[in-house]
């Protein structure tokens, strides 16, 4: 199997797993802690609204999904600080409406839709080096963002109530942690596609956050394991010839799935 | 009479929610090294009343002064111990980590980093509550009194004035009781200290001050607790206690048990 590294093609899908394995530890960390899961998902699937409107408008489809997906994560984030309650039902209907107008949208678009699968369920081994430039940059830039407001990210994720309180403006924290978790979607799309973007956002995270007692700990556990993921999911999906997204996912879930009873001995000693 | 300005002065405050009165017509003066105890029902608005204080929510009508200034800008002398029950404790942060968080709303830089001071500042404060041997741990780890006091620390690591409560004693037994409360009167000595319960058996007699709110605010200015207090508060009649001494009387009325409205 040594000799796929000698693709291109082969070797841009290990990088992309690579960064998008560290995006997701570092914003899936916080999506964990902070319970957002759903809220991650209701974005993704809002962003397949984006990629039939830029088959429909004509664009890339990416863009519309970059778009669509901001736009949802900043309305979330307002509707949480005048609401407060029953995001959940807010979020499943955010959830089908995005679905629902993407598929609208591909049918009033004449003539067929081209790579509609890849964005459904990711292709990893279609990864082009210009997107593997963007992606490299987006990981570094959110990086950054993570780093800088790390302390008031951790506080504002433990005790939203007590960040206020110490007047660390809670708000706006939330608001660049969904637009950061909103990127990082965009991203995942590429990798595991739409459907199975909670899965590589959650899974590595929440394997992490049974061994961490830290958020620092948990990011550098859920970066390595994702990298371990998506580098054992793409050499599956490359040597078994199987869907690499979901090969990524299946194995990401077994390790959380066997992890759950070793830490609940560990616990219990 | 106190030459100083009241540490927080509430002045005829009404808040509606939900189109519902919560507070209603609430006054309440706090002067310094006072220790104020506010009991009342599950859901009269002892806790509603608390985040009036800190500015979290805005009455519709009525003043609320901190140290002559509007809360939001005292916020930063005033520690507040919230409710156990709204804590995630499967949170990986460790007693040390949460308790240093409290340092975070005194930072100038702007990327709120932590220098030695503050941890020393957050050292001293575990050192008070009496958890420095707790502080490697995580905060899922250790015990419902444990995770209390770890509370409060973190209020503390602000170096607050005033230290507003929030049901402090619910998640903790009788013998852990005591010794919070032993912690709360060395307290005493630095800060003044508002606290809100419904546990009236548990209330310790260092409170200089008792108020019930249900709705309104019923008080006398003292440490007493009147049988018209108690009525106002809780619409029927019930056992009267007796603060300020070492053992609290317990006068027999009708046969019926304070407390029994659990």
């Amino acid at each position: 199997m040594i000799e796929a590294l000698g693709f291109e093609f082969f070797r841009n899908a290990l990088i992309a797993g690579v960064l998008a394995a560290i995006t997701c530890g570092v914003i899936g960390s916080f999506v964990v802690v902070k319970r957002m899961a759903t809220l991650a998902g209701g974005i993704s699937h809002a962003a397949f609204g984006g990629i039939g409107l830029g088959y429909f408008l004509g664009i890339d489809p990416l863009a519309g999904a970059a778009a669509v997906a901001l736009a949802t994560s900043g309305a979330i984030a307002w509707i949480r600080m005048e609401a407060h309650q029953h995001l959940d039902t807010l979020v499943s209907a955010v959830w089908a409406t995005g679905m629902a107008a993407g598929i609208l949208f591909i049918y009033l678009t004449p003539g067929f839709a081209p790579d509609l699968f890849s964005y459904l369920f990711g292709n990893i081994l279609l990864v082009p080096r210009d997107t593997l430039l963007m992606m490299g940059v987006l990981t570094a830039g959110i990086c950054a963002v993570v780093a800088t407001l790390y302390p008031r990210l951790v506080a504002v994720t433990f005790d939203e109530e007590y960040a206020s309180v110490m007047d660390l403006h809670p708000d706006r924290i939330m608001v660049i942690l969904l637009l950061l978790t909103g990127l990082t979607v965009v991203m995942l799309i590429q990798i595991v596609g739409i459907i199975l973007v909670i899965a590589l956002l959650t899974l590595p995270a929440a394997t992490a956050r049974l061994f961490s007692h830290s958020i620092k700990r948990m990011i550098l556990g859920a970066s390595l394991l994702g990298i371990l993921f998506t580098t054992t999911g793409i050499w599956l999906s490359y040597a078994f010839d199987i869907p690499s997204g979901a090969t990524i996912v299946i194995v990401s879930a077994c390790v959380y799935f066997g992890a759950l009873p070793i830490q609940h001995h560990m616990q219990n000693r | 009479m106190n030459a100083k300005p009241p540490v927080i002065e509430v002045e005829q405050v009404n808040l509606f929610q939900n189109g519902h009165p919560v507070l209603e017509d609430v006054s309440l003066t706090v002067h310094e090294h006072e220790f104020h105890a506010i009991i009342g029902p599950n859901g009269g608005g002892k806790t509603t009343l608390l985040k009036v204080i800190l500015g979290l929510i805005h009455p519709d009508s009525g003043t609320v002064r901190v140290m002559g200034g509007t809360p939001h800008a005292m916020r930063a002398h005033l520690g507040y111990v919230p409710q156990f029950r709204t804590f995630d404790f499967q949170f990986p942060i460790s007693v040390g980590d949460m308790v240093v968080s409290g340092r975070l709303g005194h930072l100038e830089s702007p990327f709120r980093r932590l220098s030695r001071q503050d941890r020393d500042t957050a050292d001293e404060a575990m050192a008070t509550m009496e958890i420095t041997h707790l502080k490697d741990r995580p905060i899922h780890d250790i015990s419902g009194g444990e995770r209390q006091r770890a509370i409060i620390a973190r209020a503390l690591a602000g170096n607050p004035s005033v230290l507003l409560l929030d049901e402090p004693t619910v998640y903790v037994d009788s013998p852990t009781a005591e010794r919070f409360y032993n912690i709360l009167s060395r307290l005493r000595e630095t800060m003044t200290i508002v606290l809100v319960t419904h546990d009236i058996t548990a209330l310790s007699p260092d409170v200089t001050h008792i108020s019930c709110v249900n709705r309104r605010l019923f008080t006398h200015h003292d440490n007493q607790i009147t049988e018209e207090m108690i009525t106002g508060a809780y619409h029927c009649p019930v056992d009267l206690i007796a603060h300020g001494i070492p053992h609290r009387v317990i006068r027999d009325h009708d046969n019926r048990v304070f407390g029994g409205k659990r």
